[in-house]
């Protein structure tokens, strides 16, 4: 694996996104900077800026209005980047299904790494999906058979 | 050659790897403050690395030049900073008069090019935080040269950091006299503006205005700002060293005495940083140019007093 990666896994940023969500989700992702969890541990940090971001994390159902903004954030990150859906609505938009304003999910838009069901998901199920994803990424680069850039 | 050498060896590499072990001391102590576990040793290094294989973007309508050059501009200056410390603290004798005055001016370029890559970036936010850095050099500058005066009095109106260095060999450090300890505590306070934490880290301000003057920067030229800060933060404490608290000697128990003294203001920093709420820059700038300067005078006036 490339140097370039392996330091992108030891230190993701994340930027956090709300499309509209109920604000659950969010609270939930602002548990696992908390004394309990802790996920600096792991180098993670909130990034204020979407500029210095490497993870984006999406919660919320998708609405018309939001969506041009995620479109246009997802360009804004530096590649390569990773996308996070949290949450019930940003994976299949929840009780929004049959919404007039909610026409699509959210990985119908942009590329998503990873699923976090549940609604809120617990900041353990957000922890394990990070697991997930660096594993994920490590095969991946191991079969040669990436996408990513 | 023996002064590339310097620079490369002492004022690059020894600077970098120090500042960055201060940069994760800083993170941990804050983590344990907060009752958590904190980063591991190689995060610091970690994040850089990381930054410099990333995408490097330019806003659309900046000033393509001065945005990439900022972060070098500001980097250069603190190695070059760094390596006149080093020289002067190596070899006392070798320094030329008025190097003192090259240091205090270099060390506000660091500021200076955070201004300007804001400035450059053409963001509303980032315009924003350039403007409130440079209130804040405005206000933080006069108490730290008056504080600086009182080594200069101190060691008998000389200019040269080699002898301050020698001067506090002979007769003790500067910060065991009253006007020593008073410019002292004015320094730090200035020291923490400059580096631009909190509570004075209303330039960069995270929480209010997302970054501020670094907002749009990315890739290579966040990793050089980061390098750069992780830099002053060996290199400023490192200034406070010689100027009131005899500098680093490498003779035996001295040594060891020094690094404590390094160590002791880094966690100082981070303790201030971790029990203040952030000001406002006028509650900043009111209070550099008010109770900080009027302690730089008193401290000033004592020093050509004697005391």
């Amino acid at each position: 694996m490339s140097m370039k990666l392996k330091a992108l896994l030891k230190s993701p940023w994340v930027f956090h996104l709300s499309t509209g969500s109920c604000n659950n989700c969010d609270i939930e992702v602002l548990d696992c900077l908390t004394p309990r969890f802790d996920i600096e541990r792991f180098g993670m940090i909130l990034a204020g800026s979407i500029k210095h971001a490497d993870v984006l994390l999406v919660t919320g159902s998708c609405n018309r209005k939001s969506m041009i903004r995620v479109k246009r954030l997802y360009e804004q990150v530096p590649k390569p980047c990773l996308v996070v859906a949290i949450g019930e609505c940003a994976l299949s938009r929840g009780m929004f299904m049959h919404s007039y304003n909610c026409p699509v999910p959210l990985d119908k838009v942009i590329p998503v790494d990873v699923y976090v069901p549940g609604c809120p998901p617990k900041p353990e199920a957000m922890i394990s999906a990070v697991v997930k994803l660096i594993e994920k990424i490590k095969k991946e680069k191991l079969e040669g058979s990436s996408k990513r850039k | 050659m023996i002064y590339l050498m310097y620079v490369l060896m002492f004022g690059f590499l020894l600077t970098a790897v120090i500042g960055l072990l201060a940069s994760w001391i800083d993170r941990k102590v804050t983590a344990r403050v907060q009752y958590r576990v904190g980063p591991p040793l190689m995060q610091p290094l970690t994040d850089i690395i990381k930054l410099l294989g990333k995408e490097t973007l330019v806003p659309v309508g900046a000033s393509k030049t001065a945005f990439l050059l900022a972060p070098l501009v500001g980097l250069a200056s603190v190695i070059l900073v760094s390596t006149l410390l080093w020289l002067n603290n190596i070899n006392p004798k070798e320094s030329f008069i008025g190097d003192l005055i090259v240091v205090v001016y270099l060390l506000t370029i660091p500021s200076v090019s955070i201004i300007m890559g804001g400035f450059a970036s053409r963001n509303p936010l980032a315009s924003l935080g350039a403007s409130r850095e440079m209130k804040l050099i405005l206000g933080y500058e006069l108490p730290f040269l008056l504080a600086i005066l009182v080594p200069v009095i101190k060691s008998g109106l000389s200019i040269r950091l080699g002898d301050m260095l020698t001067a506090q060999m002979q007769n003790g450090v500067f910060i065991g006299s009253w006007s020593g300890f008073l410019a002292w505590l004015v320094v730090i306070f200035c020291m923490q503006a400059k580096l631009g934490l909190v509570p004075f880290d209303v330039a960069e301000a995270e929480t209010e205005i997302a970054g501020g003057a670094i907002i749009e920067y990315s890739g290579p030229g966040l990793a050089v700002f980061r390098l750069m800060k992780n830099m002053l933060l060996f290199t400023l404490p490192f200034f406070v060293m010689i100027l009131f608290m005899g500098g680093l000697r490498f003779d035996g128990i001295h040594f060891l005495y020094g690094v404590l003294k390094y160590v002791g203001l880094v966690a100082l920093i981070t303790v201030i940083r971790n029990t203040n709420p952030r000001v406002r820059i006028d509650q900043a700038v009111r209070w550099f140019w008010g109770p900080m300067t009027m302690m730089a005078i008193a401290a000033v006036l004592l020093a050509i007093w004697g005391r």
